[in-house]
């Protein structure tokens, strides 16, 4: 397999592995936390360094992972006290961990082969000159089985512990109540999160790291309401932006990390502005369209109280509920198209669908129930609560 | 109607968040086969008290037994509806995947929901009237249907004893009077029912068991013989009197 190949399969990985427990930390708010824990974990990565001598020895990734849960356990025992909130502990915890780690490079940076960059920013490109060999045969770059085994890891946890994940990220006091551990299961969490960030922090670094969990869950729960097919998108997702920015590296000569989480970037931005129906685009859409709504509901209940001729002309509809002519063609449009009114010699009048429309919706508006006119969501956004 | 059995008991339970004690001394029996609620003013440990009973909070002293037997060895017999305020609606599911979480307890870890659990689902759906909404993205539904999911997601937990966090609150007549009716089905079969409730006016017409709480419990008993101004008076600490009997 030539270099370029493993380096891209590497960045896949790595993306996939960071994506999964990504998208449960989203869900439970809890995205900070995986800032804290990719840098605190930076003591025990040195300290296990010096014991090893090799980053990607699994003792090596144990000692970091604990100093990973560690953090999880500081930053919560501070905000136990209740003398500092949640954001501030945070604040607190990584900054002391990361610095005890950036002095402990400091002080050995002659003997050690680790730097602060390196650290920060990560180096995939040299990742295939690593290898692992059994016996005489060179079975490939060491991170990518290092990064395979901690992904197989996960994906086997996911699938086991789905509905458990699920139940517990959704209702933490159901999940006690039917015997499944919230705490286990946030501890298990936060360790494999802990492990995936230090398998991964090599490749991508400490920093990059956080976009590579956060923002493909980001992404993907713009897009779906339905939990696994989130995991599945900000899988796809975050290969994506590995193999894209691979690429984009390649052609602009720049760091392989940092092409890939601003290709991430610019995919949330994307799916940010034209997600069907959270999107930026879509939203503002609707809220005009619920504008127009209002409006065609308010001409509707007019038509509906006079019968006078003079009070139905169309031209007269500007000054009479004072709106603009745009507006009022608008509104006319809308009403055309879904048979509301007819139009007889510039005369507007209610159809018996109209008639029933406006009485339908009057009687949502007064008692805020919504039985009778769930048929009437699909067409406007107004009742759609 | 007997209340020989005894549902559930609680022996001087003591709750504290820090140092405030939140429940203090509690001794309660709850007779099988009763619909009760438990009202209190705010702040009295109404939620409290149901949450230690499911071993959600832990007690600082004290123990409760379901049917004799401690709660851990109990959880298939219990379901449990929290606050609707308690989860975020915006998660990433639908009122059926909602209901099915009803299915888990039985279910245990690991071994995942079949057709079986599906089709309790649907049942208990259809019953609380949410059919239709099944494939729904939760935060499509309004706070009356939301509330009927969670009613629904206990109901398939197929429990002898149901616990309610506010059930009423903020849903529409039409719910709350869906709800009760479904609650007194749950008593009719036998099922013994525990709601906390803020609506005074209405305890005599929904229940027929009462406990009143302020962080000590006043008393517990048949809504007949000790809902009254003297027991409304001793929990809430102003005179009830015309507030009740309007």
């Amino acid at each position: 397999m030539d270099a370029q190949l493993e380096i891209q399969l590497i960045a896949a990985v790595v993306a996939i592995a960071c994506a999964i427990p990504g998208v449960f930390l989203v869900l439970r708010k809890m995205a900070l936390i995986s800032d804290a824990i990719s840098h605190s974990i930076l003591p025990g990565i040195v300290i296990g360094f010096f014991i090893t001598e090799d980053l990607n020895s699994p003792l090596l990734i144990l000692l970091a992972a604990v100093t990973g849960v560690i953090t999880v356990v500081m930053v919560e025992s501070i905000q136990k006290t209740g003398l500092v909130k949640e954001d501030t502990a945070i604040g607190l915890v990584f900054p002391a961990l990361f610095s005890i780690g950036v002095i402990l490079i400091a002080k050995n940076a002659n003997d050690v082969h680790l730097d602060v960059d390196a650290v920060l920013l990560g180096e995939l490109a040299f990742a295939p000159f690593d290898r692992l060999i059994i016996g005489e045969t060179d079975v490939g770059p060491k991170s990518l089985w290092v990064m395979g085994a901690i992904l197989s890891i996960t994906v086997g946890m996911l699938f086991a512990f789905f509905k458990e994940l699920k139940v517990s990220t959704f209702d933490a006091g159901l999940s006690a109540a039917l015997g499944f551990s919230p705490v286990v299961l946030h501890y298990g969490l936060m360790t494999i999160s802990s492990v995936t960030v230090v398998g991964a922090f090599e490749a991508v670094g400490a920093v990059l790291v956080v976009a590579l969990m956060i923002a493909p869950a980001a992404t993907a729960y713009l897009l779906t309401s339905d939990l696994k097919k989130m995991l599945v998108l900000s899988v796809i997702f975050g290969v994506f932006s590995a193999i894209g920015g691979y690429w984009m590296a390649h052609f602009l000569d720049a760091s392989i990390a940092g092409s890939m989480t601003t290709v991430l970037g610019l995919v949330f931005l994307a799916v940010y502005l034209f997600a069907p129906s959270k999107g930026l685009i879509a939203v503002m859409y609707r809220q005009r369209q619920q504008r127009t709504e209002v409006s065609l509901l308010t001409f509707l209940l007019h038509l509906n109280n006079h019968e006078e001729e003079s009070e139905r002309h169309v031209k007269h509809l500007n000054e009479h509920i004072n709106w603009q002519k745009v507006r009022s063609e608008t509104v006319l449009e809308l009403a055309e198209k879904n048979n509301l009114i007819k139009i007889d010699k510039e005369i507007v009048a209610l159809t018996p669908k109209g008639k029933e429309f406006t009485d339908l919706a009057l009687e949502y508006i007064i008692t805020n129930k919504d039985e009778h006119i769930e048929h009437m969501k699909d067409d406007f956004f107004l009742f759609r609560g | 109607m007997s209340h020989s059995k005894i549902a559930i008991r609680v022996d001087d339970l003591t709750v504290a968040y820090s140092y405030k004690p939140v429940l203090w001394d509690i001794d309660l029996e709850v007779p099988e086969g009763v619909l009760m609620a438990i009202v209190g003013p705010n702040g009295a440990g109404k939620s409290t008290l149901i949450k230690s009973i499911l071993g959600i909070i832990d007690p600082i002293a004290g123990s409760v037994s379901i049917y004799g037997k401690p709660y851990d060895k109990q959880r298939k017999l219990v379901a449990y509806v929290p606050q609707k305020g308690s989860v975020d609606w915006d998660f990433p599911t639908t009122a059926l995947d909602v209901v099915t979480m009803g299915t888990y307890g039985k279910l245990g870890w690991i071994k995942r929901p079949g057709g079986k659990e599906k089709r309790a689902a649907l049942e208990a759906l259809e019953k609380v009237g949410m059919l239709p909404f099944k494939g729904r993205q939760i935060s499509q539904l309004s706070g009356g249907q939301q509330q009927r999911v969670f009613l629904a997601r206990a109901l398939v937990q197929d429990a002898a004893i149901y616990f309610m966090d506010e059930p009423f609150q903020g849903v529409d007549a039409t719910t709350e009077i869906a709800i009760i009716n479904i609650l007194k089905e749950l008593r009719k079969a036998g099922k013994t029912v525990v709601v906390v409730h803020h609506d005074l006016q209405t305890v005599p017409e929904y229940f027929d068991w009462v406990t009143f709480l302020n962080v000590k419990k006043i008393a517990t008993g048949p809504v007949k013989d000790i809902f009254n101004d003297d027991n409304l008076t001793k929990t809430y600490g102003i005179n009830y009197k015309v507030a009740v009997n309007q």
